[in-house]
Order: C-alpha cells, then structure tokens, then sequence
C-alpha cells in the first residue's frame, strides 16, 4: 500500500508562500513525477510529503490515514537524497542496514536483507568499505539499497541523478525504472530535467511557483498542455510560442507548435525564413529558422534534410497540432 | 600543477623552521633549565646553559614549602569540571545554532565573541561583589563558574562551526531511516562530531589551566589552582628564580604533556574550517 493524498497543502518560510494551496492524489504503485525549474517548489512539495518540513495548512494523508504530523521516521516513506546522505562512518554495509536496526530487526534478519539488497544493486563486492572509497554511482547505488530494504509504502526521490554524469545518468534511469517496475511501490520522482519526466514517470506533476501548472500521463502533457507554461516546458527541444497576427488570426493570443510538427521545403511553405544554425545529429536535424513577422522557430526535420547556414527555406505546421491559447495563457480547445 | 621544492630549499625550511620552533619554545627550555640551578647560578652573568652544577634543591625546597598535590588537584577539577559544564551548555547551544538557526542566531553568536573583546579587569568589581555576596570567593565551583563562563564563547563557536560542517541531509536521511532523537544523536550525529567535541574540550581544557587572571583574583588559598601556586614564588617570597622557575615547571609539566599526547587533535581543532 502506498496512496499519498495532499489536500489544500500549503507552506510558508516567513511570509513568502512556496506551494499555494494544492490538492494531489498519488496512487498506490504510481511512478509520479514531480518536475519544473529551480524554485518551483518540487523538493520543497516531497519533504512536505516526507515529513521533514511541517506543512503550514492542509493535509496529509498516507494510506487513507492523517500523517500530518506523523514524525519522518514514523511515515513509512524512504527517501534517497540528492547528495547520497550516506553516513560516511560506517560501511556499506552498516548504511543499508541502518534502518533495519533502527526498525529493531535482529542481526540475522539485517544481515539476509542486506546481502539480498547488495545482490540485486551490484553491491556484494562493496559491502565492506566506506561511502568515501566508493565512485558516485556506487554511492547511489547504497543510497536506494538504504531505501529498498526497509520495504516503505513510497520511494521519495529528490533528484537523485543529478550528481552523476550523462552517460551514468541514463543507466540510472534505467535502473530506476526497472527497480520500480520489480517492486511496483509508489515512486515520487523530483526532477528539474523534463527528459527523465518523459521517460520514467506514470505521471508528471508540473509545477511553478509553488502551483500545479498540470497533472497527467506524459503523453498527455505532450498533447495538450493546459497552457503556455506547460506547452514550453515539456517537450524537447521546446515548443514554438508564437504571439502576433499568426497567432490573432488563429483565434489565439499565443499559438503553439511543436519543432517536430512541421513539415519542411526548400520550395514553398506557409511560413519562409532564413536558415540560422543548422544542428545535425545524423538521425534528426534540428533548424533554427528566422522567420519574418514571427522570430525564430525551431524546426526539426530529417537528417538528410540538405539545409545550411543561409538557406531560405519553408515552414508550413501541421494544422492539427496547433495549440492555441488565450489571453490568460490557457489551452483553448478546438 | 605542484610547486617544484629543491632539496635545498627545503634544508632553508626546515632549518627556518626549527630556528622559530627553538625561539618560541626557548622560555620553556630556560624556566627548565634554571629551576636545576642554585639561586646564584640563576642569576649569574653571562647565563650559563648546561655548565652549572644540576641541582634538585629547589623542587625539594618546593615541595617542601607548598602542597603542590593540592594545588594540583584544584587546577584539575577546575579545569576538567569548567569544560565539562561548558560542553554539557554548548552542545545543544551549538546544536540548535547549526541545526535550526533562527534569525537571530548569527547576531548572537558575534554577540557572545564579543564578550571576550571586553577586558576582564573591567567586570572584576562587579563579579568580585557577586562571589562576596554568592559566598563563592576562593571556592572551586565559583571559580569553575566563571571560567566555564568565560570560555563558553570559544565553545559555542568551535562546536558551532563543527556542527555546521555536517551535511543536514545525512541527519535527514537517519529522520527517513527511521531514527528516534536519541538514536539519531547517538548512532549518527555523535560519532560524526566526535573528533570536534575532543578537540575543543581539549583546547578548553588548556584554556582553563592557564587561565591566570581570575583564578589570582578570586582565590586565596582553599581554592587556588597552579597559576597561584606559580605567583606564590615571585613576589611574595623576593626573587627566588631557581625556585620560581621550579614552581613553573611543576605547574606547566601535566598540561605540556597532555598537549604533547594530543597534538594531532590540537592541531585539527585551532585550524578547523580552514581548509575544506
């Protein structure tokens, strides 16, 4: 069981009001994403929901049962830190053990959950040493070992990867995923990056200045964002926000269309511009097309696409995928 | 890139630094030295360094005079129970300051510095009328008191930025683990912290011993530690420097080796934070 239910949440630092009044149901089993840009309030959301922070108004519900002020230890949630938080005086470990002490396990128990736990993470040849003779990826690696063994209703994630490098990342990722998939506990999943949203989550929690901008599966959040904000931030490269008569005479105060939506021509086109920088990736080529009385417009096409620096080339948006919004900045349904 | 160190710039070095070592440690050596010499060699012009007759005379005439074992003792409880009573107050100070600062804590902690900016002999008057009044003049918990009190600045800052060197995730992490207060204090923060609250208590200790300023002003002779039991031999008794310089040595002796023992956590302790 792990189902997490927020309602009318706020909190406070001071007089500053970091999450407005939100209400969020997670599922039991549910990989949630909580995901928008520095400030946001997303760690600040997941420690509300751990219990390291007291919440200011509203409640909390674990379970179905009120956990507002359940203590941290009490809540039956672990969480990995995005700095490991290992403790650095003891061994491998003594860290993934350390909370089945604390839950008064005795040592043979301890000792067969530890072994279990180091064997499904690539640990067993690490047991014995220090978090500190470990690399960065290993380190992780017993920060989600200290996590899985005590079987809590809810793996809470503050960014755990972003101390890695890329290429660590993108198996971590995976490993994450494929850990959520063994388990099939409820995940919450705090990211800045909208790629590991897109790719991991069951559901995205989009948030900005401390309000959900939008909740829903990522394909969903893809398809129709709720508005302009969503609209540019998930999705990559970032969508097309376009003001101006184009947008006017869509019936639109912004119209948004998505690098991927367009279909390119050397000839023709509804939109013509000039080629600025041209990214070839081999599979894809993305252009950045300055277009008169528009901007400049993203534009991915083929890899094959012949365009260079300077070109003039055509831009016509499929007409089905674009989205309009209003003045308020919300998705108008067509 | 490393700096490149000849072999003869590191002979200058070392021999540089051997030359300020020997300079600053030179009035120790002397006091040594003379206190195995008669009162006339003492004085004698030129001084002499190892020529003279060794002589333990003035620790007979010493021992003799005074009940070092007493004085010693005092110095002990004084020293050890100041910095006991300091920790016990400054932990949680420190702790509270480090963990959940308010707005005010840094105010107070350059607060609390400040207090050490203002000379002692200026609050004498006052703290000497309280002792009279508190009958605590010349008695080993009064004068525990007020070193305790006069250190606990120094305490609260070292343990303060000790503490502040421990990452909160990782006390977090043990409140996720489940981990109650106390085993959290216990299994995780407490061993982190450990080698910081050796060395200030250390420190403190020596800082209490040496401490010479209230301890001859408050005491007369039930209480009086080794700082006393050193000026009891220069004025009083005219200038006896054999026997002076016996009496100081007797009284640095136990704080020179407690400091030779535990240099390493000295060392560690004065240039904490300094480099991360």
């Amino acid at each position: 069981m792990g189902s997490i239910t927020l309602k009318k949440v706020t909190k406070s630092f001071d007089k500053t009001e970091v999450i407005r009044p939100l209400d969020l149901q997670i599922d039991d089993g549910e990989f949630v994403v909580f995901v928008g840009p520095s400030g946001c309030g997303k760690s600040t959301l997941l420690r509300l929901i751990a219990g390291l922070e007291d919440i200011t108004s509203g409640s909390i519900e674990i379970n179905g049962t009120d956990a507002t002020s359940v203590p941290p230890a009490k809540r039956g949630l672990a969480m990995v830190f995005q700095s490991y938080a290992l403790y650095p005086h003891m061994s491998v470990r003594k860290n993934i053990a350390f909370p089945l002490k604390m839950a008064g396990l005795d040592k043979k128990e301890r000792e067969k959950k530890v072994t279990d736990a180091a064997a499904v993470l690539n640990l067993t040849d690490y047991l014995d040493r220090r978090p500190g003779q470990l690399s960065g990826g290993q380190r992780q690696r017993v920060a989600i070992g200290r996590a899985i063994v005590r079987e809590p209703d809810a793996f809470l994630f503050d960014e755990p990867l972003s101390n890695l490098d890329a290429a660590l990342r993108g198996n971590m990722r995976l490993e994450i995923a494929e850990l959520h998939q063994t388990l099939a506990t409820t995940m919450i999943y705090v990211t800045h990056d909208q790629v590991e949203a897109m790719t991991m989550a069951d559901k995205i929690v989009v948030l900005q200045a401390g309000v959900i901008e939008q909740v829903g599966s990522p394909m969903d959040l893809y398809r129709e964002p709720a508005n302009v904000f969503v609209a540019g931030f998930i999705g990559s490269p970032a969508m097309n926000l376009i003001e101006g008569p184009e947008a006017k005479s869509r019936g639109a105060k912004t119209i948004g269309v998505r690098p991927e939506h367009f279909d390119l021509s050397m000839d023709g086109g509804e939109w013509r511009g000039v080629v600025g920088v041209s990214e070839h990736l081999g599979s894809d080529t993305f252009l950045r097309v300055e277009v008169e009385g528009i901007g400049t417009l993203t534009a991915r096409a083929d890899g094959e696409f012949p365009a260079r620096h300077g070109d003039t080339v055509g831009l016509t948006p499929d007409p089905e995928r674009i989205h309009r919004f209003d003045e308020a900045g919300l998705r108008i349904s067509s | 890139m490393a700096r490149a160190i000849t072999n003869n710039r590191k002979i200058i070095n070392t021999t540089a630094a051997w030359l300020i070592g020997l300079l600053i440690f030179f009035p120790i050596l002397w006091t040594i030295l003379t206190s195995f010499k008669t009162e006339a060699q003492a004085i004698a012009s030129p001084p002499l360094f190892v020529g003279f007759d060794w002589t333990l005379e003035n620790y007979q005439v010493v021992l003799e005079r005074s009940n070092y074992a007493r004085f010693l003792w005092n110095s002990i409880f004084i020293a050890g129970g100041s910095t006991l009573l300091g920790i016990l107050i400054a932990v949680p100070a420190a702790w509270s300051m480090a963990f959940v600062p308010s707005k005010k804590t840094k105010d107070i902690l350059l607060w609390m510095l400040s207090t050490k900016m203002l000379p002692a002999v200026g609050v004498l008057y006052p703290i000497y009328l309280l002792f009279i009044k508190m009958g605590l003049l010349d008695s080993i918990l009064g004068l525990t008191i007020v070193l305790m009190l006069i250190n606990l600045p120094i305490i609260v800052w070292m343990l303060y930025t000790y503490f502040k060197e421990i990452p909160v995730d990782i006390l977090e992490a043990a409140r996720m683990d489940g981990a109650s207060l106390r085993s959290e204090i216990l299994y995780v923060l407490t061993p982190m912290a450990l080698p910081g609250i050796a060395s200030t208590m250390l420190l403190n200790f020596i800082l209490a011993w040496n401490e010479a300023f209230w301890t001859l002003n408050l005491t007369a002779a039930k209480a009086a530690p080794l700082t006393a039991f050193i000026a009891s031999y220069s004025s009083p008794e005219g200038l006896f420097y054999a026997k002076l310089s016996a009496a100081s040595t007797m009284a640095i002796a136990p704080i020179l080796v407690l400091g030779w023992f535990s240099q390493k956590q000295l060392v560690r302790g004065l240039t904490f934070g300094a480099v991360k």
